[in-house]
């Protein structure tokens, strides 16, 4: 009997263990960094699509012209619990005015805080992880540039078990992929636009529907979910229900307009306020590759 | 009292309340009752009906306020079609004819919409409309998005004519007004 318990003991020491090792966070190697420097004007293109201000900007700011104020605050309710956007502006006491670039390109890239501490997928580094470091690196050049904000950040309201940070590197292991959703070669406009959409845009973080663990079900890649954060569904923009023309699609994410000139309504709103300040090719980039995906119900 | 046995006139009878057959007057009360249940029947079916009436004419005077709300936001949609299709490439570029559709826009946003949002008329409670509670919470930013529509219309207006890379200009503005009030204002899908 004594026996039979030391031994579970054992194995038990030895789960933990090993479920220590598996969900450590997976830091930035600063090295891979040394010397690149990023270029603030390409930083501001990322920025546009990589949609930072989205969720960044204060509960009542809209996006406008002029730069915007990432302090934070808006807040997310999701089954999880609710997420509250931090304030990332160069602000050296209340944003990140005082991380390196490196420990920066670590949060957007691998999801993983200065002090070690995984971040919430809400926060879409699986997207962000696919892109060029040289372009991340660039959208940090840019964001040191931007006004700073005093808001303090506020922590997020989660539900037990999702409270426990250390977890997230279990679903980091099981959800998080290599490579691009819409794997193969496309021909060069959609390849841009597979780019500006699975590495930046990160239109799957709503558009995707999402198991119970809210890991993304990629063989229904871009097929329409439930609202994450409200009511009402999130539409399908695979070929199977989305059929514009690459025209109408591009002039939607640019004006907001659909073909029939009904508006973009709720968060989608805003994320036209930032592809508008692409350049066209761009937009019509990710209609060439909206229309490369494979149809899903 | 056992079976059989009646009560004697001089004393009050249980039975003989109710049903008005032991003693002689006992009948009158019975008939007051039957009235006063008779009046009071036609008392609350008169106040039903007219319940039913007015409510019935509400509906109405609320199911065309939403008409023409929905009607009016068709006659913008209507007026940005050749706007869109210039800006996309897909019709030529008329100067005339931008200009024409630009106007009518400037001239709709110019309506006085009071009669459009009539207490009530909330997706909630009115079958049809999609527009949100928040209008009538947040009267003064609703008017607002108005506002922002007008001087965006107005914008458009001014320089539809001017040539295409005015009018695509011109059109952001627009659709982001039009966006921005449907985000807070109207129902999602």
């Amino acid at each position: 009997m004594i026996r039979a318990l030391r031994l579970l003991l054992w194995l038990a020491l030895l789960a933990a263990a090993g479920g220590w090792f598996l969900t450590r966070p997976e830091r930035l190697d600063a090295a891979a960094l040394e010397g690149a420097t990023g270029d603030p004007q390409q930083g501001a293109l990322v920025f546009a699509a990589a949609g930072c201000a989205n969720c960044h900007i204060a509960p009542d700011a809209t996006i406008t012209d002029s730069a915007p104020v990432l302090s934070g605050g808006r807040s997310f309710a999701t089954p999880f619990g609710t997420f509250r956007a931090p304030n990332i502006s160069p602000d050296p006491e209340h944003g990140i005015g005082s991380w390196s670039d490196a420990e920066i390109v670590q949060a957007i890239m691998k999801g993983v805080r200065r002090d070690g501490a995984h971040l919430y997928p809400v926060f879409p580094y699986a997207a962000y992880a696919r892109a060029e470091p040289s372009d991340i690196l660039s959208l940090v050049a840019y964001l040191r540039t931007l006004p700073p904000s005093s808001r303090p950040s506020q922590s997020h309201d989660m539900v037990f078990p999702f409270s426990v940070r250390r977890g997230l590197g279990l679903w980091k292991l099981m959800f998080l992929r290599d490579g691009w959703a819409v794997a193969g070669d496309l021909d060069p406009a959609a390849q841009r636009g597979r780019y500006l959409a699975e590495a930046l845009a990160h239109c799957s973080e709503c558009h995707t529907p999402r198991n119970a663990l809210g890991g993304p079900e990629r063989s229904r890649w871009l097929a329409g979910a439930p609202n994450p954060v409200g009511k009402g569904e999130i539409p399908n923009i695979t070929p199977a229900e989305l059929d514009w023309s690459a025209a109408d699609i591009a002039y939607y994410l640019e004006s907001g307009f659909t073909p029939d000139f009904d508006t973009a309504g709720g968060h989608m709103a805003l994320v036209v306020q930032s592809l508008a300040q692409l350049p066209g090719d761009d937009r019509a980039a990710i209609a060439a590759y909206l229309k490369a995906v494979p149809p899903a119900e | 009292m056992q079976d059989g046995q009646t009560c004697p006139p001089c004393l009050p009878s249980p039975c003989g309340k109710l049903t008005g057959r032991a003693a002689g007057n006992n009948g009158n009360l019975d008939m007051a009752l039957t009235r006063f249940i008779a009046a009071g029947a036609t008392c609350f079916g008169l106040l039903a009906a007219t319940t039913v009436l007015a409510d019935s004419h509400g509906d109405e005077a609320t199911a065309r306020a939403v008409a023409a709300r929905q009607a009016h936001m068709k006659l913008n949609a209507f007026n940005l079609g050749p706007l869109g299709a210039m800006a996309k490439g897909e019709m030529e570029y008329d100067a005339d004819r931008a200009a024409g559709a630009a106007a009518n826009l400037d001239a709709l946003a110019g309506i006085d919409q009071a009669g459009y949002w009539p207490e009530g008329s909330d997706a909630g409670f009115t079958d049809g409309s999609k527009a949100l509670p928040a209008v009538w919470e947040n009267m003064p930013e609703f008017e607002q998005r108005q506002q922002a529509l007008a001087e965006a219309t107005a914008q458009l207006a001014a320089v539809a004519g001017d040539g295409l890379d005015a009018l695509k200009g011109a059109m952001g503005p627009v659709g982001q007004a039009c966006s921005a009030c449907h985000k807070t204002f109207r129902q999602s899908e």
